[in-house]
């Protein structure tokens, strides 16, 4: 019981990141019905720009706080991904209204192609310690309730806080600020928005902003984890599953369809691993997602489809 | 006056319905087919076939599947770089497990087995479209890369999972040269364009794009979305299976389950958007112009440094091309969102008029 409970634990965990990444991809499909496939390219480089300007910081200024230093390359990475946002819409999205969901989604890709090689040649290919400060040691709950109780990382559950606090943060800014209500507006309906003096341009600049940053969020929490590398590029990949078990244009849906793949993924790859030989949780998440697919078409939360002729 | 259609009576219904109606077109068919298999072989040097002609001839087959699906039928699919896997290995089984078997009997018996594992990933299809489409296909991409690298017998047992084949031969005629692995892959590649190009005008081809156009409509009208769909993703899988044993025993020649990653399955979309959505003659275009990208990139790059006398490193060079591989991507996306088939036709259109335009 203790082991199945420590292995729903951590699949919770990795779901809250999981939910994170699907965040970024929720956030710009609802504005502007792009498909994002760069979301990745976007995580690995902010968190590449971070842990760079962590290790650069103390070298120009002198400072040698590692939490000023933190704060100020999370600052300045935020900086950048704030511009390459701008960027995008200026030079891309704007040139591509209109066109169709599968030309968005290669010029997505395109864009993610460029990342990657800008984000190469100025940060270096190695691999990067993303070190903020989190505390690695792992803790023993519930010791009175089980037989040797339920081990927990530390740096998972904080992890999992600042996911939470960012979920909260993000649908106060939804529900309660007037840009999120121009956001929403947009999300619902690009003509009424346009024609109720909405500008779309800047919507969609703020809108990929934000998934800028949600995207360094990310990358810093699983940067810190796994370490600053190619590889996390991958993390989008795995994170498609959820966005489209929750819907694509639902927040609460990329929260609990994270939840929900990250349970999936580790509690099958326990209990059903080993006897079709390992390494299935890649491909699990995707088929717990299709077949989920054939129940809902829309996904958990998504907006209902109605076919027209 | 180069490029003129009135005046081409028919007197027959078989003149009338013959692929090419246009004589023009016929003529340029058969010139196209006659370079590619007289004087190319005659012109082109080791590199020339080893780097390009024959990537390109195996690429366009791909692309020609996927054009079949996505172009032609509106389902996208980013999990043709797993059918391409399938094929290929389902032929490397057949070809070691049943010795002697001909070459051309197993590539086909990979491309039934891709056709198979394609039916069974475009299930899916009927209840799920669009973008969850795209995203369901993902699923059948990362299974393909977990099957092959994880049951060993699919890699007969080898401890990498890494395969090889040699000693190919068709008819006789032993597959060792570049030049007899090039016309090999273009005859193929022949053969199963013009059924193609036949049966995107045949009633089956007919009903695929109705369901793209509208799926519901095309329902209302009397077309079984299930059959329609599920013909598409096996005979475009069948062509994608083919193209990936070639592109394994031809090209490869020894592999393993990473050669077949996500990534050939996004370039092989880029291919059919860059190429032209629904559109044989596009994924041609397509297949050339990614083919011929990173190797002009790779080519072109150094120079360019070095007239601006800028040294870039190894890694710097790659990563250069990277870059540019996206920015043109991107910029073709927006100056040309219709393909290059879209300017292969704008061309034909002021052929038509030449020398006299309005």
């Amino acid at each position: 019981m203790g082991f199945f409970l420590e292995t729903v634990l951590g699949g919770l965990m990795a779901g809250m990141l999981y939910s994170l990444v699907a965040l970024g991809f929720v956030l710009i499909f609802k504005a502007s019905g792009v498909f994002n496939f760069a979301q990745g390219a976007m995580v690995l480089f902010a968190a590449l720009a971070m842990a760079r300007f962590a290790e650069w910081l103390p070298q120009w200024t002198g400072i040698d706080n590692l939490f000023l230093a933190g704060v100020g390359a999370f600052i300045l990475a935020g900086a950048i991904m704030f511009v390459m946002a701008w960027l995008i819409e200026r030079l891309v999205l704007r040139q591509l209204v209109n066109q169709e969901g599968a030309t968005l989604l290669m010029a997505t890709l395109g864009i993610a192609y460029f990342i990657d090689g800008v984000g190469q040649t100025i940060f270096g290919s190695d691999i990067y310690k993303l070190n903020v400060g989190m505390p690695k040691d792992p803790v023993i709950a519930f010791e009175n309730v089980f037989q040797g109780g339920i081990l927990v990382n530390k740096e998972d559950l904080i992890a999992a806080a600042i996911a939470a606090a960012l979920v909260v943060l993000l649908s106060l800014f939804f529900q309660k600020t007037s840009t999120g209500r121009a956001l929403r507006a947009v999300a619902d309906d690009h003509q009424a928005a346009q024609s109720i003096g909405i500008p779309l341009n800047r919507i969609w600049v703020i809108v990929w902003c934000v998934a800028g940053v949600v995207a360094l969020v990310a990358g810093m929490i699983w940067g810190s984890k796994l370490g600053v590398q190619f590889s996390l590029e991958t993390v989008a990949l795995r994170a498609l599953p959820v966005v489209i078990l929750g819907g694509l244009t639902s927040v609460p849906g990329a929260i609990i369809g994270g939840l929900i793949i990250g349970v999936g993924e580790k509690v099958s790859e326990v209990y059903l691993g080993p006897y079709v030989g390992g390494g299935i949780e890649i491909w699990f998440a995707y088929v717990l997602a299709l077949l989920f697919l054939l129940v809902r078409p829309q996904g958990l939360f998504g907006e209902k489809i109605i076919d027209r002729v | 006056m180069l490029y003129r259609e009135n005046g081409q009576f028919k007197t027959s219904y078989r003149a009338d319905q013959q692929i090419f109606p246009i004589a023009q077109d016929r003529w340029l068919i058969i010139a196209a087919l006659l370079f590619a298999f007289v004087v190319v072989p005659a012109i082109a040097s080791g590199y020339m076939f080893r780097a390009i002609l024959i990537p390109f001839t195996i690429m366009s087959l791909a692309a020609l599947g996927v054009n079949i699906l996505v172009g032609y039928c509106g389902q996208i699919s980013l999990g043709s770089g797993a059918f391409m896997a399938v094929g290929a290995y389902g032929a490397y089984n057949f070809f070691v497990r049943v010795p002697g078997m001909p070459l051309v009997l197993v590539l086909i018996l990979g491309g039934v087995c891709a056709m198979v594992f394609g039916i069974l990933f475009g299930l899916p299809s009927l209840r799920v479209k669009g973008l969850y489409l795209a995203v369901a296909t993902l699923a059948a991409q990362f299974f393909s890369d977990w099957m092959f690298l994880r049951i060993k017998w699919f890699t007969n047992d080898s401890s990498s999972g890494s395969v090889s084949v040699s000693q190919l031969e068709v008819f006789g005629l032993p597959i060792d040269t570049d030049m007899s692995k090039y016309l090999f892959c273009l005859s193929i590649l022949a053969v199963i364009g013009l059924l193609s190009k036949n049966l995107v005008r045949s009633a089956i081809g007919r009903e695929w794009m109705a369901i793209r156009d509208m799926d519901v409509a095309a329902a209302v009208i009397g077309i079984r979305p299930m059959y329609a769909k599920l013909t598409a993703f096996a005979i475009s899988s069948f062509i994608i299976g083919v193209a990936g044993a070639l592109w394994a025993f031809i090209y490869l020649g020894a592999w393993e389950p990473a050669a077949f990653s996500v990534d050939i399955s996004f370039l092989l979309l880029f291919m059919v958007i860059i190429g032209g959505l629904g559109s044989i003659m596009g994924s041609f275009f397509g297949a050339a112009f990614i083919v011929l990208l990173p190797i002009a990139l790779n080519q072109f790059l150094p120079v360019l440094a070095g007239v601006f006398g800028v040294v870039i490193s190894t890694a710097g060079i790659s990563h250069a091309e990277l870059m540019v591989f996206g920015v043109l991507i991107v910029w073709f996306l927006i100056v040309e969102p219709h393909g290059l088939a879209k300017l292969w036709s704008t061309g034909k259109q002021k052929l038509r008029l030449w020398p006299f335009p309005h």
